[in-house]
């Protein structure tokens, strides 16, 4: 094994680097392992900027233009812009970030197909959104007063299909929510239907499937997750 | 002082108030599992949510882990949800299909869809023992009574105590007014269920549903936002606004008019609140409607249906039924201060589709797990529930028009006033009959 350990070490092109590194008598076993850890660190960057070097001749090969790179990023940045509005409560921006038709829904299980016609958690349009808006910003909404905060992650983000005026995005998301001295986790994916409008995205659907959508829920989520 | 057998039980409760242990006490609540939720009939589901044979539905009554299957004579039967054998639960899903029998995943002891027992693995290990296929040890047990009601499937744990029409009594109507909505006379269960956890106990859910004080002042906020979004709607687009604003701003009408809405309370604490929400607009839907509802019925019978003035009816102790926008809320008691609740929608058969969806509106806005309205709702009901918790005061008032309710000869009571708490005094009255074991 230690043959073995050795030999993969010679053959990474930064030995030298790791072995100028001080190392004990003792214990070499051990720093053995450290040194691969570091080894491999570095082996990574250079790797990345010799990769990098040798892409170029080659660079009529890559399918993804950059285009589909910038639309990658455009709505990324989208998604992480919706958290941020949610997360600091900003209702009315949240609301504006859809479309005239916008809507958003989650359903009960990921079978159903329709936001209209069949049981779910949220099916608004932006009428709805705007009673959800006015009702939690009513002095007398009673079930807001506790202490409340949320937290969202949006991540693993995939394009689905791009067409020329439309983005069909999926992506994950996890969110914490503070209420009185609880915290609860809720999970799922996201699957938003982006216009093309002006320079960025309306939504046109905005889909969210919890993943635990079908067991009893401790409580009720007060706003959009 | 509860810590004595029953008799003292009838000493937390008083014609006008309630000892607060009646809601957090954990041997009160054994109690009422045992001699009420164990006891009753309790609602399993509808016969639509197991078409087939094998189709089956699991839920507990009281304490009971309990499955609804239909078997090969297309018979709906309710039964332990548990291998005689070693107690091994045998449909581990909320819902499926157990194909041609039910196999417990621990022996492989396999039984018919009816409970019987199909086969053991090696028999013979059995040879000379009292347990053979003959025992009805070997077989899946049953409930003690199963029965339905306009396609409302209830089982009893007992086997004694009244048939289920009388269980029912009055609240029948609850069932009755919303099948006769449908033009073919019968209703079909939407196979999704909202389900949400109360952290309170469950009498707080029963007393609230035909509390006509609480709504304009605990779902303020969202009536208000739902006027105003109305008031908008009818500005810009001078039409009238979609039914489900007017299901979210209804509940912001005055004190006075909810005073005026009557409450009608039965034997066993059922009771039925009066309809205040107008859910006869004039429009093309609804005519459409009304148009079949003629056609099956004839006018006279049809409108005789359409105008029955109804909002919820309660069958006590854990059913809440709106049958005029086709859902109905179901309580499973989990403990003195938790309760399970599931929402179930129905279609009317033969009624159009937009009529439907108009009643989804209202199942969603008012149920779901993202609910404006109840979220206020249970916010109460847990603050509610803390304070039964604390000893800072023992009783909790039902004084309400105390003395001013009309007692009729057949044992209903009608509250003068909506706001009247004439419900919670006969919901207790029916309570500590169950609990003395009178009932």
């Amino acid at each position: 094994m230690a043959t073995k350990k050795k030999t993969s070490a010679k053959k990474a092109p930064v030995k030298k680097a790791a072995v100028k590194k001080p190392a004990a008598k003792k214990d070499v076993k051990k720093k053995v392992t450290a040194k691969k850890l570091v080894a491999k660190k570095v082996t990574s960057k250079k790797a990345a900027v010799r990769n990098a070097a040798v892409k170029k001749p080659t660079a009529k090969r890559v399918v993804r233009p950059t285009a589909v790179i910038d639309t990658q990023r455009a709505v990324e940045q989208f998604l992480y812009r919706q958290s941020e509005i949610l997360d600091t409560r900003q209702w009315q921006s949240f609301i504006d970030l859809f479309s005239a038709d916008g809507v958003y829904w989650m359903p009960i299980t990921q079978e159903q197909t329709e936001w209209e016609g069949s049981p779910s958690i949220f099916a608004e349009d932006k009428l709805m959104m705007e009673v959800r808006m006015r009702r939690v910003l009513h002095p007398q909404a009673w079930s807001q007063s506790p202490m409340w905060a949320t937290n969202h992650l949006v991540s693993n983000v995939v394009i689905e299909k791009e067409t020329a005026g439309e983005v069909q995005v999926r992506s994950r998301f996890h969110l914490m929510e503070l209420r009185r001295d609880t915290v609860r986790h809720f999970g799922g994916t996201y699957r938003h239907t982006l216009v093309k409008s002006g320079a960025g995205y309306k939504i046109k659907l905005q889909r969210v499937d919890m993943f635990n959508s079908q067991a009893p829920y401790d409580y009720v989520l007060q706003i959009w997750v | 002082m509860l810590h004595e057998p029953i008799p003292n039980l009838k000493k937390l409760v008083e014609p006008d108030r309630v000892h607060r242990l009646a809601y957090t006490d954990p041997e009160i609540f054994e109690l009422e599992i045992k001699n009420i939720f164990e006891k009753i009939w309790v609602y399993c589901g509808h016969e639509s949510q197991v078409k087939k044979p094998g189709d089956y539905q699991t839920l507990t009554i009281g304490r009971q882990p309990m499955v609804m299957i239909r078997g090969k004579d297309m018979k709906v039967r309710v039964l332990y949800n548990r291998c005689p054998h070693r107690g091994v639960e045998l449909c581990g899903a909320l819902k499926g299909n157990a194909g041609e029998a039910l196999t417990c995943s621990y022996h492989s002891w396999r039984f018919h869809l009816d409970g019987k027992i199909e086969s053991i693995p090696l028999m013979k290990g059995y040879d000379g023992t009292r347990m053979n296929v003959d025992n009805p040890d070997c077989s899946m047990r049953a409930a003690a009574r199963v029965d339905s009601y306009r396609g409302f499937v209830f089982a009893s744990l007992s086997p004694d105590g009244p048939p289920l029409p009388e269980f029912l009594g009055e609240a029948k109507i609850a069932f009755d007014d919303m099948c006769d909505r449908a033009p073919e006379g019968e209703v079909e269960v939407v196979p999704y269920c909202h389900r949400v956890i109360q952290h309170s106990n469950w009498k707080f859910f029963m007393e609230n549903q035909l509390d006509a004080l609480h709504p304009s002042v605990t779902h303020q906020s969202t009536g208000v936002a739902a006027a105003w979004v109305e008031r908008e709607i009818k500005q810009k687009t001078g039409e009238a606004p979609p039914l489900y604003y007017h299901y979210l701003s209804a509940f912001t009408m005055s004190f006075d008019k909810w005073d005026s809405v009557q409450t009608l309370n039965y034997p066993r604490g059922h009771g039925i609140l009066k309809g205040y929400m107008g859910l006869r607009p004039d429009d093309p839907d609804t005519n459409a409607y009304v148009a079949k509802m003629y056609e099956a019925y004839g006018k006279e019978k049809a409108e005789k249906f359409l105008s029955r003035d109804i909002h919820h009816v309660l069958v006590y102790p854990y059913l809440s039924v709106q049958s005029p926008l086709q859902q109905i809320r179901v309580l499973r008691p989990i403990a003195p201060n938790k309760t399970l609740s599931e929402i179930w929608h129905f279609r009317l058969k033969g009624a159009p589709e937009a009529i439907y969806r108009r009643s989804l509106w209202y199942y969603n806005l008012v149920n779901s797990p993202a609910t404006m309205i109840n979220a206020d709702d249970l916010e109460n009901w847990t603050k509610g529930q803390w304070g039964l918790e604390s000893s800072g005061m023992d009783w909790v008032s039902f004084h309400r028009d105390h003395g001013r309710d009309q007692e009729n000869a057949d044992g209903s009571i009608y509250s003068n006033s909506g706001t009247s708490e004439a419900v919670m005094r006969s919901q207790f009255k029916a309570w500590t009959e169950y609990l003395a074991g009178d009932k």
